[in-house]
């Protein structure tokens, strides 16, 4: 362990900020961009075009009272919030940024990253379901139960997608899947499991196009309608922070992280590399966002189909010839 | 080992320290008011009848079985990616085999209707 304590406080602090510009500033892109593609202005009255907004929002969320329904589970019902936030917060740690002086560019180099992010993140899940639940109100019970059933039912295709590209990569290390993917990203050589991990991180998020948690003609809002003020930010937060580190495993697994097309990543100056995985990461944000306006919603049972007849054998079939073909190069082969 | 996990501790410090502090103060300066029909739970403006412990449908019950089925296999496999080259032609074959027995038993699940949505 040759970084320093300096190094490590700061790469604290820089990511804690960035984890919150992101998730603050993805706030004020999804209301501009939807602006946007409805031919709206969005914000624009609080600084300008409208880029304090995420702060007025802030501001606004912490004076707003904290007021407890009469009919809710009181403890739980304070709770759920952060046990929502605090997991996708916590999963932020392992997205590596690159490689500075050789030693990886992360929060926590954890050796067993992929499988810290799957294990922490869906532990999120608990807070929705608690959330709906001990609101005492039809609705949110509906929204949550929705939720969970559709983020266990993906978070199988997830983790079988990601298996594919470990095995590729041979380890569960985010820094050493990305430094395996000099000159050859995963997307290239596991265009499937992209396309799964693609389609399950919406899911997962409960974003649209299978946002049933919130669902709003049919659920008011879902697990969250009982929620105001503060503790509905922090389920606010912890959805939005859960879509940065999901467009983040996408462009750290599947993208190269930090690798810049053309370029060594051990010849790449730090900073490139570190705005290359940034600008990875908000292009999937974007597509978020993009997405969310393009496609309608399906309906549930079309959720349940998709997931368990469709990305469910398609993953473990995409396993199988991942490992026929892993079989077949042998120990050495394939790492080019 | 330890070197590992401390950043891992002193980021979840931080952020526990966000979560907590700004619930606190938000506890602090937006103190609830009281008012006639503000505690009663949202449903649209009806007047809401009798409680939301309902019983709810099996499916998800069953949702949640199939989950654990699933994701147990999904450890498994985790432990053979990671040494999938070295494991070679006998490895898949093993693999093989228990991937095998988990399609077939998808495929009983899905001819029992286990799948099916609305039933």
């Amino acid at each position: 362990m040759e970084i320093t304590w300096i190094r490590a406080a700061l790469t604290l602090l820089v990511g804690f900020g960035l984890m919150m510009s992101l998730a603050a500033g993805m706030s004020l892109v999804e209301r501009k961009l939807s602006a946007f593609i409805q031919e709206r202005h969005g914000p624009n009255r609080v600084g300008p075009f409208g880029l304090l907004q995420p702060m007025a929002d802030l501001i606004k969320f912490v004076f707003k009272e904290e007021y407890v329904p009469n009919s809710v589970n009181p403890l739980i019902y304070k709770l759920a919030p952060a046990i929502a936030a605090v997991p996708a917060m916590m999963t932020f740690a392992a997205i590596p940024f690159g490689f500075l002086d050789g030693q990886p560019l992360v929060i926590a180099n954890i050796n067993i990253g992929v499988l810290y992010v799957l294990a922490v993140g869906s532990l999120g899940i608990y807070g929705i379901i608690l959330g709906g639940w001990s609101s005492n109100n039809k609705y949110s019970l509906l929204g949550g139960l929705r939720a969970s059933a559709q983020m266990v039912s993906y978070e199988i295709s997830l983790v079988l997608s990601l298996v594919a590209v470990i095995a590729v990569s041979g380890s569960l290390n985010m820094s050493e899947v990305v430094a395996a993917q000099d000159h050859h990203w995963n997307v290239f050589l596991q265009p499937v499991a992209c396309l799964i991990f693609l389609v399950t991180m919406f899911a997962e998020t409960n974003r649209h196009p299978f946002d049933f948690a919130e669902c709003e003609p049919e659920l008011v809002g879902g697990f969250h309608t009982e929620y105001a003020g503060m503790r509905f930010a922090l389920f606010f937060l912890g959805e939005y922070i859960a879509m940065v580190v999901m467009s983040g495993l996408m462009a750290a697994l599947f993208f190269g992280g930090c690798d810049v097309p053309f370029l060594d990543i051990a010849d790449t100056p730090w900073w490139l590399g570190a705005l290359a995985m940034l600008g990875k990461t908000a292009f999937f944000l974007l597509l978020f966002v993009w997405v969310r306006w393009t496609l309608p919603r399906f309906r549930y049972d079309q959720l349940m189909w998709l997931g368990w007849r469709v990305l469910l054998p398609l993953s473990l079939a995409n396993l199988a010839i991942t490992g026929l073909v892993l079989a077949l190069l042998g120990p050495e082969g394939g790492h080019a | 080992m330890l070197a590992t996990y401390a950043p891992l501790l002193a980021w979840l410090a931080l952020v526990l320290a966000f979560v907590v502090g700004i619930l606190a103060l938000t506890a602090w300066i937006g103190r609830p008011q009281a008012a006639t029909g503000k505690g009663d739970p949202y449903e649209c403006g009806m007047i809401p009848r009798g409680d939301a412990r309902h019983r709810f449908s099996v499916h998800y019950y069953l949702v949640a079985v199939l989950f654990i089925l699933f994701d147990v296999e999904a450890l498994f496999l985790i432990l053979w990616a990671l040494k999938a080259r070295s494991l070679g032609l006998v490895g898949l074959v093993e693999v093989g085999l228990f991937l095998a027995v988990l399609a077939v038993g998808w495929l009983h699940i899905w001819r029992r209707g286990g799948l099916e949505w609305d039933r």
